[in-house]
């Protein structure tokens, strides 16, 4: 357990972020990443992440309101944005995601609707977390984080 | 690095330092890619334009080992850059992709690609991609050092005679050269011969490749010997070892192509194709009807015989990277995969089996082909352009994703593997139904920079013009491979899955028996005409290769490279896919070629034979 109180408070949140499933291991790997030479790898991946996906977000929506739906452009950007967000171990999202591609597959024109609702709220959520979290990273200082030997 | 530092130094050094372009237009996975990959020690580039990575690559071929890239991509889809590096520079290139289908897998491999990474991607995996250059400069090496030995089988040298023999052959003589490469390269990597160094590889360019294969034509498939060849291009600085390793490439282009016909039509069956070699490729779930392609017709005989099955497949072999490996032949293989029901691009490379009737929903989307292919076959084996390795299920002719994408495995991989199956996609008028000739359009790409599809145009074409209009003959059509491929390859990548391109490929129709072959030759000319553009790749078939003859773009969507095929003499023809997809008029010099063939494409509209690819 970390002696430093933001430090440990660190730890607790990101533990947090796992247990609620919000991240998966994918965000160990990023983590991984991080060192001397990086370090703030984390934070700039997940930032450059939501700056990216909002324009995907933004077109998403914008198809949306195009009737009928053209799920075929939907699932495209969707593939785009479960990319994205796989990379940085978005767990939420990511399982949100692969719904509504499902619902467009079957031309389920509803179903995209309220999947899409839910993962942006996901997405909205996910998006505060990693801000307090950052945040009080930055406080922390470097973190020591455990590699596993390559 | 090259090979022989590797080996001298061991290959401890040589992953470190390996140099690495990776592209994705993601910016988020692509930090996530260069960060990791510089964490396992390689020397990384990254671009998140595919456009600028071709840049990059072109500008100096010996800059890069290695490319890594992602499938969808907005300037360019990933599988035509995978064509286009695999034709021109010859390098391995890994997919990436968040999209774990089957399909697209079986694409990647078709149209070449070493490996397929499914994103997120974790280090570990990044890890040993080191091995696919090794296994590539080795591959090479073997192909540059075998050309001086005497094969049991030279496929290139013997001609096409015996296609059937040759597949075979041609597959054992892979699997020798590779035993021996190995045992070479234990000896401590003394090359047999010097060539077995790095040599500056030649650029089949189109204009290159379109004198080629009116060269072969001019002998004829079968009498085609890489002297001869060489005599009648006429070109400085070529040597009989450059025009036999992409005569051989060629072949198999043309075997690939036949066998995604002989895929595509359950017809194939029916057919009863004469050709057990291209069967053999069959690894190919139910497609049995390779041989159907190769089928009596003097052409596909000889075009596509020419293609050792494995020759397609070929490429999947060595390769390997990717788990194909199993498949016999992994020009076949990609074939069988076809049968996807509505994969469009399994259709396309089913198509090139013929794409008998029965894929014609797949396939030509709404073709009526079907039946006439099962007539073509039966009269000849449309038999098996060489097997087209378009198993993946892009290769299906559905518009030029099966052919492209039997093309594009064709080339990455083994610079025999000419054949890509982007080429054969003649385009036969899909609506043509009936006494299309079929076009047997092989393009075929070479790894190394084939891009030329050639069609290889049996000697006696027939085509029936009358009715098809499309292609009668089927001309070799030299498609740029490369050119094709790239057109290809960004068609395949279409997102739009559901477009319903797969019909068209492949025959849709009348094949006509006696239309000669299609010519490809559009494809080449237009790189991103042929296959790509039409939207959906699905729908295009494979080959979009602007068939000379009928390449006529069917506006609107991307072309349509419905490789109607048909296989009437054997040649595959690729119904160019009527709606939407409309063929690009690629036809640069191939149209030239073709032109003379397909005569009536405009009639079809879509043109039977021709292919259609639209720029």
């Amino acid at each position: 357990m970390e002696r430093n109180p933001i430090r440990r408070q660190l730890a607790i949140m990101r533990q947090s972020l796992f247990d609620q499933g919000h991240v998966d291991e994918q965000f160990v790997q990023l983590e991984e990443l991080q060192d001397d030479a990086n370090p703030n790898f984390v934070e700039e991946v997940v930032t450059l992440y939501y700056r990216d996906s909002a324009r995907i977000i933004l077109n998403i929506e914008q198809a949306l309101e195009r009737k009928p739906f053209d799920f075929g452009k939907l699932d495209a950007y969707m593939h785009q944005f479960k990319g994205s967000s796989s990379s940085i171990g978005a767990k939420k999202v990511k399982a949100e995601s692969t719904l509504f591609r499902e619902c467009c597959k079957s031309g389920n024109g509803e179903g995209c609707m309220r999947s899409f609702q839910q993962l942006k709220k996901e997405y909205a959520t996910l998006r505060k977390k990693f801000g307090a979290y950052f945040q009080l990273a930055r406080q922390a200082g470097p973190v020591e984080t455990a590699s596993r030997p390559k | 690095m090259t090979v022989e530092q590797i080996v001298s130094e061991g290959k401890d050094q040589f992953p470190i330092g390996m140099r690495v372009l990776a592209v994705d237009d993601d910016p988020t996975c692509l930090l996530l890619l260069g960060t990791l990959l510089r964490r396992c020690q390689y020397h990384v580039t990254t671009t998140s334009q595919a456009k600028t990575a071709l840049k990059m690559l072109r500008e100096n071929k010996n800059k890069f080992d290695l490319v890594i890239s992602d499938v969808h991509m907005p300037d360019m889809d990933g599988f035509k850059l995978l064509e286009h590096v695999g034709l021109e520079m010859d390098l391995p290139v890994i997919m990436l992709s968040a999209n774990g289908d089957t399909k697209l897998v079986m694409k990647g491999i078709t149209h070449g690609a070493c490996d397929y990474l499914l994103k997120p991607v974790r280090i570990e995996e990044l890890q040993n991609i080191w091995q696919h250059v090794v296994r590539r400069k080795k591959k090479d090496r073997c192909n540059s050092g075998s050309k001086d030995k005497p094969h049991p089988d030279s496929g290139e040298d013997a001609g096409i005679g015996n296609v059937d023999n040759n597949g075979k052959l041609n597959k054992k003589r892979k699997d020798q050269n590779e035993d021996e490469d190995d045992e070479r390269d234990e000896n401590g990597h003394d090359n047999e011969d010097p060539s077995a160094q790095k040599k500056p590889r030649v650029v089949w360019s189109v204009e290159l490749h379109r004198k080629f294969v009116a060269a072969v034509n001019q002998l004829g498939i079968d009498k085609a010997v890489p002297k001869k060849i060489l005599e009648l291009m006429n070109v400085e600085k070529l040597t009989r070892e450059n025009v036999a390793s992409h005569l051989q490439k060629f072949r198999l282009y043309l075997k690939r192509i036949s066998c995604v016909a002989n895929q595509q039509a359950n017809m194939a069956a029916a057919l009863g194709t004469a050709d057990s070699a291209y069967l053999r490729m069959g690894s190919l779930n139910g497609l049995g009807n390779f041989h159907t392609l190769a089928g009596s017709d003097q052409l596909h005989n000889a075009a596509f015989r020419s293609f050792p099955p494995s020759g397609v497949l070929g490429r999947l072999n060595t390769p390997a990277g990717l788990g194909i490996r199993g498949l016999p032949s992994p020009g076949t293989i990609q074939l069988g995969h076809v049968q996807n029901s509505g994969n469009p691009t399994n259709d396309l490379s089913k198509l090139q089996s013929f794409v008998p009737g029965n894929h014609n929903t797949n396939i030509l989307q709404g073709m009526p082909m079907s039946l006439e292919l099962d007539r073509l076959q039966h009269n000849k084996s449309v038999g098996h352009i060489g097997e087209l390795p378009t198993t993946d299920s892009t290769t299906v002719f559905p518009g030029s994703g099966s052919l492209v994408d039997a093309r594009i495995t064709g080339f990455s991989n083994n610079p025999l593997l000419g054949v890509t199956s982007n080429s054969l996609m003649l385009e036969g008028s899909s609506q043509q139904a009936t006494s299309h000739t079929s076009v047997s359009a092989i393009g075929f790409q070479n790894g190394n920079a084939l891009s030329d599809f050639t069609l290889i145009a049996p000697a006696s074409n027939q085509l029936q013009d009358s009715k098809a209009d499309s292609q009668g003959q089927a001309s070799l059509i030299n498609c740029n491979a490369g050119q094709i491929i790239r057109s290809a390859p960004q068609e395949w990548n279409a997102p739009r899955k559901d477009a319903p391109y797969q019909s068209h490929a492949l025959i849709n129709s009348s094949i006509p028996i006696n239309s000669a072959m299609i010519q490809l030759g559009q494809c080449l000319d237009r790189n991103n005409s042929i296959f790509h553009r039409t939207t959906d790749l699905d729908s295009v078939g494979p080959l979009n290769f602007v068939d000379p003859l009928s390449i006529k773009h069917s506006e609107g969507d991307n072309y349509i490279m419905e490789p109607s095929v048909i296989e009437k003499e054997g040649y595959l023809m690729f119904q160019p896919r009527p709606h939407g997809s409309h063929v690009p008029d690629n036809t640069g010099s191939l149209k030239d070629l073709a032109s003379a063939m397909m005569k009536q494409e405009d009639d079809f509209g879509c043109n039977g034979y021709s292919l259609r690819t639209s720029i």
